[in-house]
């Protein structure tokens, strides 16, 4: 299937770190995502705007998982925004909402 | 708003489990009520597990829809898998069997995630693994390779010990002797590769009470 997947990062002030989810998270998304986070280094918290977010498999939770453990051991808080009310349930299923905090928009999210 | 790709693949939220029909021989009292754990929720280190095995001359969706049909078949012969009735479809829970010498015991998976080329399960509280395992098929260089991707923590620091002392040697042997049987049963050889990462050192001290809910020790006290 022919999909386009992006993670692009964007800073907002010198603490928060804003990556966009475009298209797919799936296990292939690896090393994009992680290239991603990477740039977010400095920041206290991260946030992920999955507005742009069509498609999430089993191996997508996992990844989430790994930025979650690797973003605590950075000491950064990590955040989500921009989620449909299908992914957020799948965060609650997998109950990964108890530990990424999820806001109804960006700003709030840069805020919290 | 377009309906999502993967809308059907993932199972509806649930807020704790219910097994609807027990098998004969299999038990759901460590299931029925209990809430799902995920990597986050358990005690011991994390680790991400991967098994793999090449299987030529089988799609990667043959592989998987053969897997989903006769998963417990591949298990070993001291663990027990109880197929769903609806078989592996999201929101589906099976039961478990199992033992290791005198240790009994009795726990489930829910199927979070199935399409045509994986399937994944959660595991409930007090079931020995906090976390997700992904069974999967893909082809890689025109080869289709089976693979089981553990991403899991022990749930509670008694399991964590059992983990750290042959646990995790036996849950290796476990996959293992899985992936081998599903290659010999679609007529590839059981080269079985394995691949553990640590991916959390950390123990969770705040699920220390986790243990409340062990499996192990609630099978034991209701055969006494």
């Amino acid at each position: 299937m022919d999909t386009t997947t992006a993670f692009t990062t964007r800073p907002e002030g010198s603490n928060v770190t804003v990556i966009d989810v475009v298209g797919e998270i799936t296990a292939a998304s690896e090393p994009v995502l992680m290239e991603a986070f990477a740039t977010a280094a400095r920041a206290r918290a991260v946030v992920l705007n999955f507005t742009g977010l069509d498609y999430m498999n089993s191996s997508g939770i996992g990844l989430l998982v790994t930025l979650l453990i690797r973003a605590r051991r950075n000491n950064q808080a990590l955040r989500a925004c921009g989620l449909s009310d299908h992914y957020r349930q799948i965060l609650a299923l997998t109950r990964l909402d108890e530990a990424i905090a999820i806001f109804e928009t960006e700003a709030a999210a840069i805020a919290a | 708003m377009t309906e999502p790709r993967d809308k059907n693949n993932w199972a509806a939220n649930v807020e704790r489990l219910h097994v609807e029909g027990v098998p004969d021989g299999a038990r759901s009292d460590t299931v029925e009520g209990r809430r799902l754990t995920g990597a986050l929720q358990g005690f011991g280190q994390l680790w991400q597990k991967t098994y793999q095995v090449p299987i030529p001359g089988h799609t990667p969706q043959h592989v998987v829809s053969t897997w989903k049909a006769e998963y417990g078949r591949f298990w070993p012969r001291t663990n027990r898998f109880y197929a769903p009735i609806a078989g592996i479809k999201p929101g589906e829970v099976g039961l478990i069997r199992g033992s290791s010498g005198p240790v009994r015991l009795s726990t489930g998976v829910m199927v979070v995630y199935a399409d045509e080329t994986s399937f994944t399960y959660m595991t409930p509280e007090g079931h020995p693994f906090a976390g997700w395992i992904t069974f999967s098929a893909e082809s890689v260089d025109g080869v289709t390779r089976a693979q089981a991707l553990a991403l899991i923590r022990a749930n509670d620091p008694l399991y964590e010990l059992a983990f750290m002392f042959g646990g995790n040697r036996q849950e290796d042997r476990m996959w293992q002797h899985t992936l081998a049987s599903l290659a010999e049963y679609l007529d590839a050889p059981a080269n079985v590769t394995t691949n553990r990462v640590k991916v959390d050192g950390r123990r969770q001290w705040n699920r220390f009470g986790n243990i409340r809910h062990n499996s192990v020790l609630r099978t034991m006290f209701r055969r006494a």
